[in-house]
């Protein structure tokens, strides 16, 4: 098998498509988030501040995830279809809220009539929430596992993925969105609505810690195999205390008015949570808990090398400019929204 | 048929036909954009800036339904059809995965701009992003039209392994790509979508001029998307003349429906036509032996009919086939028609008083959409029972973990989201264009502004 730098072409990949997650969780997450606090703004000024703030930059951080499914159906083409076919009607679900997201943030400026912008306020709120619920929903399945044969094929049922523990992570997952969206707003309002968010903040902070706790003792107790993964390296400790810690800091920073840096922060937190669950992971990519043949390993599940070589080529090639005009396009709009008459 | 199969298909077929509609438009309005914002920079002309701003909100638009239509078709592979993605997910992920990192993120990233950019970049910076933004949406229509064209002549593969986990793995990346199908169908894809977006700014320019309104504005835009509409209208003709080839030497089951050809005989090429495939009859207007003389250059050379090849390896909807084939031909004939004939008024400083002809440009704008709906039926209607042309059938392709009544769900559901969005479009554009331009005090522009040619 090819090696680049020591490590086989589908771990390369394995660790680039947790990237691509990872910076979708980070980007879009704040998107989400903020859309699940729309609904805390009562006045239409404060609203209209909320929705520029994310206005220039939501559909570029969306297509981090065009690029993250697109790669997965790429490097791992077997995951890709067993999983979007197990998850049928969640990703349907997902896709119908998409769809929501986007057009309440198109549609809501277009008409003055206040039943028309409550309408798609109501909407935009309810459509971002569900999307970050039904990630987290997904996530909390796949951290169980879900029952495959030696076959891969599915043999469970649909209203089994809506267990109280896929529950919970899926509400941890929106409470971290819903945090990391304030942490993003504070960054761009300033004076009553800059107050209304560091309050916001505090809110939210005590929601994901509490959240956050009582899923890890639940993956304890309940998902052996991570439990086991912290007694063979129990440095992986580690991740979960530096998040809440990290949470913790997070209050005082922004009383200290360091936006950027509690941003970062939440966003490190993000990402540390996900490389928390790939490596309880590794090297599989879908955990089978009905028959461990089910397991789909990154080496089951991959294209040919001659493909992921080329990919990664072109990974190498294009990554470096999506990252470029993402910092291009959040410079030009950096600092506190104003409003102008090409805004939503 | 069991009935997974057929309400997938029709969920896939719904779902792309509706996602159809705005790409055409984006790519098109796309090449206008950088034509008006080209001539305002040239020109200081405030007139092109008014008019580009005033499209790039409809531009937006039509882009954020496009993008949101999108995302659903990436994800339909997925859900809908696991085993065609496992099939062939190492040709056609890395070409999806290419238009995602070089082409969705350009095109989102510098949309960002073009909309909101216009106080915070200079104007060259502006028009960049414009130019970008034209280019993404151009650039990720290429890497969806190589994938669709590898399923239809696939090259440059090799099969690995038996039943449900066989596949198809790259053996060469450039053979892939450059399949014998990909460029003539790039080019009519592309071709047809600046048609679309052409058109829109032609009717929507149309129906100012017959209003008299934004009459100096309508006119200039009038003659951009005049010279684009028919430039391209003859394009049109060239490259559809090319896939036509393509498909006579590599998917001879398929030319036969496109003329409801039975019989391995000389073949006659209908204007119109109605094809009867239980008595495998075609009545209608017909040049004998006139397919027989586009293919071979003479009338009486025999051309494969349909009964050659074994039923369960012929598409099964002729007659359907066969009209929206000769539906698409015949407006692709209309449009050459009615572009030339409005360049030639427009020399003459005849066209814009001549109401009749700017009525018809009016509606004109469903000419291209209808064509690019009906090209897309045949080449896929045209394509089955195969998915990947010889090599997977469509009823091999489903998800196995998928139950039907997963499928009705998830069709009642995009249908009425569908819906709601098609009415929300289309109350949004009209109000859009209702409220016109916004125009500067010191414009040349007043209600009562006169046609003038000078
Ligand atoms: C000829 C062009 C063409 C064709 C045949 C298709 N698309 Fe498309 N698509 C575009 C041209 C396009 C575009 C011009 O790039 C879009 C359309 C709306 C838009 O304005 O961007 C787009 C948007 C778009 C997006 C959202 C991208 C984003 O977030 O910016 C996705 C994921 C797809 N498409 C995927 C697909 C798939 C999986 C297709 C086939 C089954 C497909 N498209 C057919
Ligand atoms: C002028 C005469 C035209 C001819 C001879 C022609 C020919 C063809 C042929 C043979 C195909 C099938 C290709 C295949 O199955 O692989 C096709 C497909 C298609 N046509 Fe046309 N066409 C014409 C005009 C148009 C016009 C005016 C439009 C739209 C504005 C259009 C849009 C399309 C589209 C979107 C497809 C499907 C994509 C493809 O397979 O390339 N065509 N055309
Ligand atoms: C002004 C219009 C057209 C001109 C000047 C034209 C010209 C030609 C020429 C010169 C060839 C021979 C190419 C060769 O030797 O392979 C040809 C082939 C062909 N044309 Fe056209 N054509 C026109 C329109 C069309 C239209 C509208 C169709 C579709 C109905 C079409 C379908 C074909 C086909 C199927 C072939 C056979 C390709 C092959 O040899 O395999 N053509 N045409």
């Amino acid at each position: 098998m090819d090696t680049i730098l020591g490590l086989d072409l589908p771990t390369w990949w394995f660790l680039l498509i947790g990237a691509l997650i990872s910076g979708y969780g980070i980007l879009d997450g704040f998107d989400l988030g903020a859309g699940a606090l729309h609904l805390f703004f009562r006045k239409e000024q404060s609203r209209r501040i909320a929705l520029n703030a994310i206005g220039p930059v939501w559909d570029g951080n969306e297509v981090w995830l065009v690029i993250g499914a697109g790669a997965l159906f790429a490097a791992f083409p077997l995951v890709y279809g067993t999983l979007l076919s197990v998850f049928y009607l969640p990703f349907i679900l997902l896709l119908v809220a998409i769809i929501f997201r986007a057009i309440s943030i198109e549609f809501r400026s277009k008409e003055e009539m206040t039943w028309w912008r409550t309408l798609w306020d109501v909407c935009y709120c309810l459509s971002s929430s569900t999307i970050a619920l039904l990630f987290g929903l997904i996530l909390g399945n796949l951290i169980q596992g879900i029952p495959l044969d030696k076959d891969y094929q599915f043999v469970g049922r649909l209203r089994d993925f809506f267990n109280p523990y896929a529950l919970l992570i899926s509400v941890t997952v929106l409470s971290l969105f819903m945090l990391h969206g304030a942490m993003y707003l504070a960054m761009k309002t300033e004076d009553r609505l800059y107050a209304k968010m560091t309050i916001l903040i505090n809110q939210t902070s005590k929601f994901f810690i509490l959240c956050f706790i009582t899923a890890s003792m639940a993956t304890l107790i309940y998902v052996p195999h991570m439990a086991a993964i912290f007694h063979k390296y129990p440095i992986l400790f580690a991740l979960p205390v530096s998040a809440v810690l990290i949470v913790l800091n997070m209050r005082r920073m922004i009383e200290k008015r360091r936006y950027l840096r509690g941003f970062i922060s939440s966003a490190v937190t993000t990402a540390l949570l996900l490389v928390l669950f790939a490596s309880g992971l590794y090297p599989n990519l879908v955990l089978s808990n009905y028959d461990v043949r089910g397991n789909i390993s990154i080496y089951e599940a991959a294209s040919t090398d001659s493909s992921l070589r080329t990919m990664l080529l072109f990974a190498a090639i294009g990554m470096p400019l999506v990252l470029t005009y993402t910092v291009f396009v959040f410079w030009t709009f950096r600092g506190k929204v104003k409003l102008e008459d090409t805004s939503y | 048929m069991d009935h997974v199969e057929i309400l997938s298909r029709i969920q896939f077929a719904f779902t792309i036909a509706f996602h159809y509609i705005y790409p055409p438009l984006s790519i098109g309005l796309g090449v206008c954009l950088v034509f008006m914002e080209g001539l305002y920079l040239k020109t200081k002309d405030k007139v092109y800036e008014e008019l580009t701003r005033f499209w790039v909100r409809i531009f937006a638009l039509i882009f954020g339904i496009g993008v949101a239509t999108g995302i659903v078709m990436e994800f339909e592979f997925g859900t809908n059809w696991a085993v065609y993605s496992r099939y062939v997910g190492d040709i056609f992920g890395s070409a999806l995965a290419a238009e995602g990192i070089f082409a969705f993120a350009l095109e989102s990233a510098f949309l960002g701009i073009l909309i909101f950019g216009w106080n915070r970049v200079s104007p060259r910076v502006h028009f960049l992003s414009t130019v970008l933004v034209a280019l993404g949406s151009m650039f990720s229509a290429l890497w969806i039209v190589v994938a669709n064209s590898w399923q239809q002549t696939p090259t440059g593969y090799r099969i690995e392994g038996e039943g449900l986990k066989a596949r198809a793995v790259v053996t060469d990346f450039w053979e892939m790509v450059f399949n014998p199908s990909s460029i003539e169908r790039y080019s009519h894809v592309l071709i047809g979508a600046f048609l679309a977006g052409s058109f829109l700014v032609l009717s929507v320019s149309a129906w100012y001029i017959l209003k008299r309104k934004y009459v100096v504005h309508s006119q200039k835009a009038f003659t951009i998307a005049l010279w684009v509409a028919a430039v391209s209208s003859l394009g049109q003709l060239f490259t559809g003349h090319k896939s036509a080839e393509v498909i006579t030497k590599y998917q001879p089951a398929k030319l036969a429906a496109v003329e409801g050809h039975f019989e391995t005989a000389p073949a006659d090429m209908y204007l119109l036509g109605w094809v009867d495939a239980k008595k495998q009859t075609v009545t209608g207007l017909k040049i004998p032996g006139g397919l027989s003389f586009l293919v071979h250059q003479d009338f009486k050379k025999p051309i494969s009919g349909l009964n050659s090849f074994k039923p369960e390896n012929r598409p099964g909807a002729i007659n359907f086939v066969f009209q929206t084939y000769h539906l698409m031909v015949a407006i692709g004939m209309m449009l050459i028609g009615l572009c030339w004939l409005a360049i030639f008024l427009l020399y003459r400083k005849k066209l814009f008083q001549n109401r009749w002809l700017m009525g018809v440009f009016v509606g004109s704008v469903l000419l291209p959409q209808i064509a690019n709906q009906v090209g897309w039926y045949t080449a896929e209607v045209g394509r089955q029972p195969w998915v990947v042309y010889g090599l997977l059938r469509t009823s091999d392709a489903l998800s196995q973990a998928v139950k039907a009544e997963h499928v009705l769900i998830s069709l009642i559901l995009f249908t009425l989201v569908y819906v709601i969005l098609f009415v929300l479009f289309i109350y949004l554009l009209n109000k859009k264009i209702q409220h016109g331009p916004d125009i500067s005090p010191e414009d040349p522009e007043t209600p009562t502004s006169k046609l003038n040619y000078e």
